[in-house]
């Protein structure tokens, strides 16, 4: 980490999981930041690698089963997420990545493997696969607008106490009751795979509050509205 | 191959009326309601119409419906070949080009990566061609892991002959299993799936070239003979040794001859998918000096690479379905012409969009860019954020009737490549 000015983003493993896109985020997480005149250093963690513990935004993606699995067994050797999330860091997990941060999740036989245990969720491999278009209404706390986006998992997600769910679904499975994602302090977490903030730019923007400490001013944001208003008219009902 | 069962002729023969009806109201080619029709009635068709030919398969994630053609001219230098041109590739297209040709003595079945083992199975196949696995609409084809470690088991145990890639870590995991390999360095530009080794998981090194984050330089398509080494740091799965080479505009065959390809289709990937065709045909008992002109005589397959004009304006259309199709269309393109791009999210493309993220647009940059398709507000968004000037069309006739007269490329995804060969001509 050799600035300390610059907002500094780690994507975490994108060499396992990193399927759906989930490059997406960094980019946008970037062009976000640096339209407003905000530095930015972006880390790219291999998981042979360690994870280093002073980041602002960590990025984790989605990915298959078996680099699920290893990824969580890396992350709980290495330690150094729990450590930058200790220091106040931000985090945005999506889809395998949100299932990790867990206590448990399903594993390639549908069996229970052990998550990080970053966050009070508990997941489980659901009776099928949740394919197609999410959208639900945010938690009212957040004060973002209607949560946008495309699942493919066959996870089931029960939250704990410790957390409260990230919006209350209108189409689509997310967490399979009725919620979708989850957050506490500064995580995120979401099925919303791949480009998540792609058609959520207000969560975006809440992570880089999250990370800068200040309120963001607005910035030309109409491609990113189109694409929401398109998405939005073609699913909701009329 | 013509003393088939009674009952499965007549399902062959119900199968071809059903094509033919299917063309004569401008439904489609054909191909695929003749074999549907064809396996209600006899499911073990595919078996008996398999049954006695010399069959290659061939799969992988990008290039099928190319190399089967490139396969396909040069296995008719030995006689009659029975194949599914038309890149219908699940079972019931088999049905119907086999059905369709039945005294071929030989077969090019391009086959669906998810269908490859039930395939495998039917058919009993004596050569599998294998080019490379790569992330592909995810929310229906699922993961391609588990797609190798299905061919694996397809594979195992059988008397088959592959002819595989050995650049692409995964197509060499997955093909490992088989009886006898013949090993192709075909190059593998698109590395963002294989970082990892699939034998362990460990991180897989690759020689000279160190882990390039997605999206930075380093992706360029050098498909040298040193740059594509690859392996495992934490276990032996590493690259065999191959016996061809693709070398730049050349293969070296496994004498350690250089023969330059010269070939009319465009790009690395097209040489990539010759190279495993000269090998394949090898196999078959074809020497390159035989097959090689053959290659040469293909100029497009099933649209590719086709220009449509209208008004003056010249097209040519590239078929790009996933990031690592995008990559090798971007190195086809004519960097001093305007390009027109047009994605959909129809069934056949995945309904899914967040490939969009994967590809590198960044090369666009400095030439003229022009969005269209069903989703063209995904691809405007990815564009502004790559820093891609571009201008948004409400279609691909808006798009090209905006171009100045001349040329133009085109880039386009499954239903939308479709949808502009039939406004525009389905010239093959």
């Amino acid at each position: 980490m050799q600035s300390d000015s610059a907002l500094r983003i780690v994507w975490i493993y994108p060499d396992l999981l990193s399927t759906y896109g989930d490059q997406g985020n960094v980019l946008i997480l970037e062009q976000r930041a640096q339209r407003r005149g905000i530095p930015v250093e972006t880390f790219h963690v291999r998981s042979a690698d360690p994870v280093p513990e002073g980041g602002d935004i960590y990025l984790i993606g989605g990915g298959e089963d078996r680099p699920q699995i290893l990824a969580a067994e890396r992350l709980r050797r290495d330690g150094g997420l729990h450590r930058a999330i200790a220091r106040g860091a931000s985090l945005l997990a999506v889809c395998a990545g949100y299932q990790i941060m867990g206590t448990t999740f399903g594993g390639e036989e549908g069996q229970p493997v052990d998550g990080i245990g970053l966050i009070d969720i508990a997941s489980g491999r659901g009776e099928g696969r949740a394919v197609g278009e999410l959208a639900g209404e945010t938690d009212s706390a957040l004060g973002l607008p209607t949560l946008t986006g495309f699942e493919n998992h066959m996870g089931v997600t029960r939250l704990g106490p410790g957390v409260r769910p990230l919006a209350r679904t209108t189409i689509g499975t997310g967490n399979g009751d009725g919620t979708e994602g989850c957050y506490t302090g500064r995580i995120v977490g979401t099925y919303l795979h791949g480009p998540a903030l792609a058609r959520n730019p207000g969560l975006a923007d809440l992570l880089l509050t999250w990370a800068v400490g200040a309120q963001l001013p607005p910035i030309d944001d109409s491609w990113f509205e189109r694409l929401r208003e398109e998405r939005l008219t073609a699913v909701l009902p009329r | 191959m013509t003393q088939l069962p009674l009952r499965a002729q007549l399902a062959s023969a119900l199968g071809r009326t059903a094509a033919t009806l299917s063309r004569a109201t401008g439904r489609g080619d054909g191909s695929v309601i003749g074999g549907r029709v064809s396996l209600v009635l006899e499911p073990d068709l595919l078996r008996q119409l398999a049954h006695d030919r010399k069959l290659a398969l061939v799969s992988a994630t990008n290039g099928k419906t190319t190399t089967t053609r490139l396969i396909t001219s040069a296995l008719q230098e030995l006689g009659e070949v029975a194949t599914n041109a038309f890149g219908a590739n699940m079972p019931a297209g088999h049905v119907s080009a086999l059905s369709s040709a039945k005294d071929a003595p030989y077969g090019v079945l391009e086959v669906d990566e998810k269908y490859l083992p039930e395939v495998i199975d039917a058919t009993g196949a004596g050569v599998i061609c294998l080019m490379n696995l790569s992330r592909d609409q995810m929310d229906r084809a699922g993961e391609i892991w588990l797609l190798a470690q299905k061919w694996r088991r397809a594979l195992a145990g059988k008397n088959t002959h592959v002819i595989a890639n050995a650049d692409d870590p995964l197509v060499t995991w997955g093909a490992s299993t088989a009886a006898s390999v013949t090993w192709v360095s075909a190059g593998q530009p698109w590395k963002e799936d294989s970082w990892c080794c699939p034998q362990c998981g460990g991180p897989l090194d690759r020689k000279g070239m160190e882990y390039v984050p997605p999206g930075s330089a380093g992706t360029g398509a050098n498909p040298g003979t040193t740059e594509n080494d690859w392996a495992c740091r934490e276990c032996t799965f590493r690259r065999p040794t191959p016996s061809w080479v693709l070398d730049d505009d050349a293969v070296i065959d496994p004498r350690g001859r250089r023969w330059v390809l010269d070939l009319k289709l465009p790009g690395r990937a097209n040489r990539a998918n010759a190279a495993i065709a000269l090998a394949t045909a090898e196999v078959f008992g074809l020497p390159v000096d035989r097959a090689l002109p053959r290659l040469r005589e293909v100029t497009s397959v099933a649209g590719r690479y086709t220009t449509v004009e209208r008004d003056g304006r010249h097209a040519r259309l590239l078929l790009a379905k996933n990031p690592a199709g995008w990559l090798e269309a971007f190195d086809v393109l004519d960097p001093s012409l305007p390009v027109i791009l047009s994605v959909n999210a129809q069934g056949p493309d995945g309904r899914d969009t967040s490939w969009l993220w994967d590809v590198d647009y960044r090369v666009l940059r400095g030439r003229p860019v022009f969005v269209a398709g069903e989703r063209r507000l995904d691809l405007a968004l990815r564009l502004d954020v790559a820093g891609v000037p571009f201008q948004l069309a409400g279609s691909f006739g808006q798009a090209l009737a905006a171009q100045p007269p001349g040329k133009v490329d085109v880039i386009a995804n499954y239903t939308a490549f479709q949808n502009i060969r039939s406004e525009f001509g389905r010239a093959v």
